[in-house]
């Protein structure tokens, strides 16, 4: 099985051992060409401005698009606001998602945090893993809004949406993969292999 | 658990945020603003570029936290600002504006000739120079969050960069075929400390992320530093210093991100203009030469 990996820039490389370790083959996408043969496509950390040019200049925004329109796509912090439909600011976006995503929410680096978070929709998906999920925002983005056909995924205790699931997409503000634990990666093996 | 800040994973998380991607030196806002829409992943603000700090000469200190905060206010991306060799006090001063990282550059004027800053009572990360593997681990254990090589800051000049990457990427590779009882000689040699010197071994790369830096200034060169297997590159004075600073600064984000792509890269690095003028590091003194600085 093989699922892609943007790797335009950011935290790719983080993604594809994560992949690697359940079992997948991670492929890397630098253009559109890159997409052929692929189950799904993850949209690592990273910066959404640096990564959102890029893919306009190499012609990669309509090819993606087409890409989630017959996959599942799953979006981690920078990657979650380039799935959104909105991020406040004009900012090249694949604007997929029924959601409206807040930048760097939580403030600058300094206020970047570790937490440990209620997920029920990962109930089962590994091995006997079960519990809150370590979660790792850095400069991280928060879900301002969902639509009427997202689904919650998580929330901080204080109300705040860091996790929301439209059909076959995922988006994230936190990362997983720079975890030791595979359980949301396992998550989206299930959006790639179930269909909607 | 409650939320924690501050931790190592959330400072070498920053810096995994920003691999394939380029760092690039800017004074002012304007320069800000233009590194952005080229796509620089984060820029590092400062008074002066290496190549200006190396021809105007006298004391290179921290910059003015004024400045660095109206570059802050003017994009969204990180923003970096350098602090001198040991000046920890200077760190106090980044940190307590909310710079996103610091570096504890050798291209300022060294604090202190024998002690680097602690960096683990930070909050904020810390980027570090080294020269190789020995100096990258020393700077880890001292709580740096991400490494960079030295190279010859200031002087277009890439054979330093390439001499460092080449010194810390294939001390690596010789450390993987060691075996494990000489792992404690092997650190003792290198001054290393070693539990970092385990901690790569086993990992088969450095323990955080490893950018190149210093004399990069052109896309080709940026690519060189790509291959040979860094995690992304800044760009200083390479950028400013040259004739049409926007194109060339979008020409090595691409090539930064197509580095194994001769025909991208030839294409990028069409029709750039001037690059910066340069001079060849072996024809200049040795007493100018910084990145010496350090230890």
């Amino acid at each position: 099985m093989r699922i892609g990996v943007l790797a335009l820039q950011g935290d790719f490389a983080e993604h594809g051992a994560v992949l690697h370790r359940i079992g997948v083959v991670p492929i890397e996408v630098r253009l559109a060409a890159h997409l052929d043969g692929l189950l799904g496509l993850i949209i690592p950390g990273g910066e959404s401005t640096t990564i959102g040019k890029l893919a306009v200049d190499f012609g990669l925004i309509d090819p993606l698009r087409a890409f989630a329109h017959q996959h599942a796509v799953w979006g981690t912090c920078a990657g979650a606001i380039l799935l959104s439909r909105d991020a406040r600011r004009a900012q090249p976006l694949l604007e997929l998602m029924d959601i409206t995503i807040r930048r760097n929410a939580f403030g600058r680096q300094v206020d970047s945090f570790e937490v440990l978070l209620q997920a029920p929709a990962l109930s089962g998906v590994d091995d006997g893993r079960e519990g809150p999920f370590p979660a790792i925002f850095i400069r991280a983005p928060l879900i301002e809004r969902v639509g009427a056909g997202v689904e919650v995924v998580a929330r901080l205790q204080d109300g705040t949406i860091v996790a929301a699931r439209q059909g076959r997409w995922l988006a994230t503000s936190f990362h997983p993969e720079l975890t030791g634990d595979d359980r949301f990666h396992r998550y989206f093996l299930r959006l790639c292999t179930q269909g909607a | 658990m409650d939320k924690q800040q501050g931790s190592f994973t959330v400072k070498k998380g920053l810096a995994q945020m920003l691999k394939g991607g380029v760092i690039m030196d800017v004074v002012t806002p304007d320069h800000a603003r233009i590194a952005e829409e080229a796509g620089a992943c984060a820029v590092m603000a400062l008074e002066r570029v290496p190549a200006d700090i190396r021809a105007q000469g006298g004391v290179a200190r921290m910059s003015d936290p004024g400045l660095i905060q109206q570059i802050m206010e003017t994009v969204t991306i990180p923003v970096m600002a350098k602090c001198r060799i040991g000046h920890f006090v200077e760190a106090q001063v980044l940190e307590a504006i909310g710079v996103d990282f610091i570096d504890e550059s050798e291209v300022l004027t060294p604090a202190d000739e024998e002690h680097h800053i602690l960096k683990h009572p930070f909050g904020v990360p810390f980027v570090c120079g080294a020269r190789n593997l020995g100096e990258a681990l020393r700077r880890i254990g001292e709580g740096a969050a991400m490494i960079r090589t030295k190279g010859e800051a200031g002087t277009g000049d890439v054979v330093e960069a390439v001499r460092h990457a080449r010194a810390v990427l294939g001390e690596i590779r010789r450390l993987q075929s060691m075996a494990d009882e000489e792992l404690m000689a092997y650190a003792k040699s290198i001054g290393a400390p070693y539990e970092w010197v385990l901690e790569t071994k086993s990992l088969g790369r450095l323990p955080v992320v490893n950018f190149a830096a210093g004399g990069v200034a052109t896309p080709a060169d940026a690519a060189l530093m790509m291959q040979l297997g860094v995690d992304g590159v800044f760009v200083g004075s390479g950028i400013f210093k040259s004739g049409d600073p926007a194109k060339r600064a979008a020409a090595i984000v691409k090539a930064v991100t197509h580095f194994r792509e001769p025909h991208i890269l030839a294409e990028v690095s069409r029709d750039l203009g001037e690059p910066m003028v340069g001079r060849q590091i072996s024809a200049i003194p040795k007493e100018e030469l910084i990145a010496g600085r350090g230890w």
